[in-house]
């Protein structure tokens, strides 16, 4: 029952990348801190609208996994192919990818020093070349989507960090990725805070983006992921549907780390 | 004993008028005194901003030679570098391209250059701390949004990076503004160097000293309420922090 029920959903994925390429495909993937080893050959592949939530405990190298998919992290060896471009070290390469690749951080990092709406148009301003007022109107727009709009004139430091989040989820909007990549996003929220972090990224989910979480959300990953992946020590140890992987975790180390999140 | 009654006679017999008829004179000094700040200034910053993003980023070799330039730069007294450009650099200008003969660069340009040149080690280390305080998530989130690195300095890093050491900046320029006086070596007739000619002239030395120093104490004074004021405004925005 448990390895039917896994067998069919796994196979789910496949068929969506059965007739386009997958958008995101990571091969044997290797990136070391010196004589440690943060990803240890780790592959894999997220089609079009898939829905990854990536856990794993502290150090499992789950952050590393996603900061190496728009190159922020660079990869000592395997292959990243987003959107059909090679990321090799070439920095055009590397840029078309980041501009398709939106990102959400743990510590929001909005600039501090730009409004809400300036630091949702900067970037396509400056890289998509957008005139400021087609700028203005595409983040108001997307700020009224993270229902935000009417805080568009103030400045980070005068946001709580709930709605902060939400802001820097929109300037990544902005830019209409075809990939978001969230890492921790709602770790460093008060506990009141996360829900609303959350809610804004399902609504983002069910508009079909493709999205690759880093989260110990695991309710919104029961909620939206098609996939759980699940790291230790640099690789990924299992993969499957929320439900089974919930219910009836493959591995003990698995088991393990949901009995330590799941009170 | 005559020594000591003169004295008392001496200080009642100020006579300001003389700094009345002075003034256009002084007031010539005071031009090329905000002048020479204002271009060592501007030769400081560009040059100090790259020399801070050179050992930011760590260049190879452009770095090491940055530091040690830095190193002796604050490591040498002002006017030492004065002289050296003064005397030294039409010798050795000679010797390379005026084929032996030495070529004279000029006290107002020897002024220029050297008070740019000596600035730059200064605002270089206030601009690279400044650097140092720009948080890494900054720098990530620019990559993450494509920005190129001339956009992410100066659309992002560069304006916080201001912020910040404006008032350690102005700070430093207060400095400079009273430095430029040391150009009376140059013979150059700043601020200091033209009360002390006219000084020389009239013979009113208390008289033009004591005004030159009320001169420097108002400007500098005001200055300083600015950087007051700048450091104000940096601590405002920081209320909310999560």
């Amino acid at each position: 029952m448990m390895t039917l029920r896994g067998e069919k959903i796994m196979l789910q994925p496949e068929s969506d990348a059965s007739g386009t390429q997958p958008i995101v495909m990571v091969e044997r993937l290797v990136r070391r801190y010196g004589a440690f080893t943060a990803l240890n050959s780790v592959s894999l592949a997220v089609g079009k609208g898939e829905k990854i939530v990536i856990c794993g405990p502290s150090g499992s190298g789950k952050s590393t996994l996603i900061r190496c998919i728009n190159h922020i992290e660079r990869h000592d060896s395997g292959r990243i192919v987003v959107d059909g471009i090679e990321l090799r070290d070439q920095l055009a390469d590397i840029n078309s990818v980041r501009r398709e690749v939106g990102m959400v951080f743990q510590s929001f990092n909005l600039f501090p020093h730009l409004s809400v709406s300036e630091n949702c148009m900067l970037a396509p301003v400056k890289v998509r070349k957008l005139t400021r007022a087609e700028a203005r109107d595409r983040a108001m727009t997307i700020l009224r989507k993270v229902r935000i709009e009417d805080q568009a004139d103030k400045y980070p430091g005068q946001l709580s960090g709930g709605q902060q989040q939400r802001v820097a989820i929109a300037r990544a909007l902005c830019m209409q990725p075809k990939v978001m990549l969230f890492d921790e996003p709602t770790s460093a929220l008060d506990p009141e805070m996360v829900q609303e972090v959350l809610d804004t990224m399902v609504g983002l989910a069910r508009d079909g983006m493709t999205m690759l979480c880093v989260t110990h959300e695991m309710g919104f990953a029961r909620e939206v992921a098609d996939r759980v992946v699940f790291m230790d020590q640099g690789t990924i140890v299992e993969e499957s549907p929320p439900e089974s992987f919930f219910q009836a975790a493959k591995t003990e180390r698995a088991r393990n780390f949901l009995k330590q999140i799941i009170r | 004993m005559r020594q000591a009654a003169g004295r008392p006679d001496a200080m009642s017999d100020l006579d300001f008028t003389v700094v009345l008829r002075a003034w256009p004179y002084l007031l010539s000094g005071l031009q090329f005194s905000f002048a020479l700040t204002v271009t060592a200034f501007a030769i400081g910053m560009v040059l100090g901003t790259t020399f801070a993003l050179i050992q930011h980023h760590e260049v190879p070799v452009l770095s090491q030679v940055v530091r040690s330039y830095i190193a002796l730069i604050r490591s040498i007294p002002l006017i030492l570098v004065l002289f050296w450009f003064f005397f030294l650099v039409p010798v050795v200008l000679g010797r390379f391209v005026g084929g032996g003969r030495s070529i004279p660069i000029g006290p107002t340009y020897t002024a220029f250059i050297t008070f740019g040149l000596f600035e730059a080690a200064y605002y270089s280390e206030i601009i690279r701390v400044g650097l140092r305080s720009v948080n890494k998530g900054q720098f990530e989130a620019c990559q993450a949004l494509a920005l190129s690195s001339f956009d992410t300095y100066r659309s992002v890093i560069m304006p916080q990076v201001l912020k910040v050491a404006s008032p350690i900046i102005l700070s430093q320029t207060i400095i400079l503004f009273q430095d430029t006086s040391l150009v009376y070596v140059l013979s150059l007739t700043d601020l200091v160097g033209a009360a002390s000619k006219m000084a020389q002239l009239n013979g009113r030395l208390v008289e033009m000293y004591l005004t030159v120093a009320v001169i420097y104490l108002a400007i500098c004074s005001a200055a300083s309420q600015c950087v007051a004021v700048l450091r104000k405004r940096n601590e405002l925005p920081r209320v909310v922090r999560q």
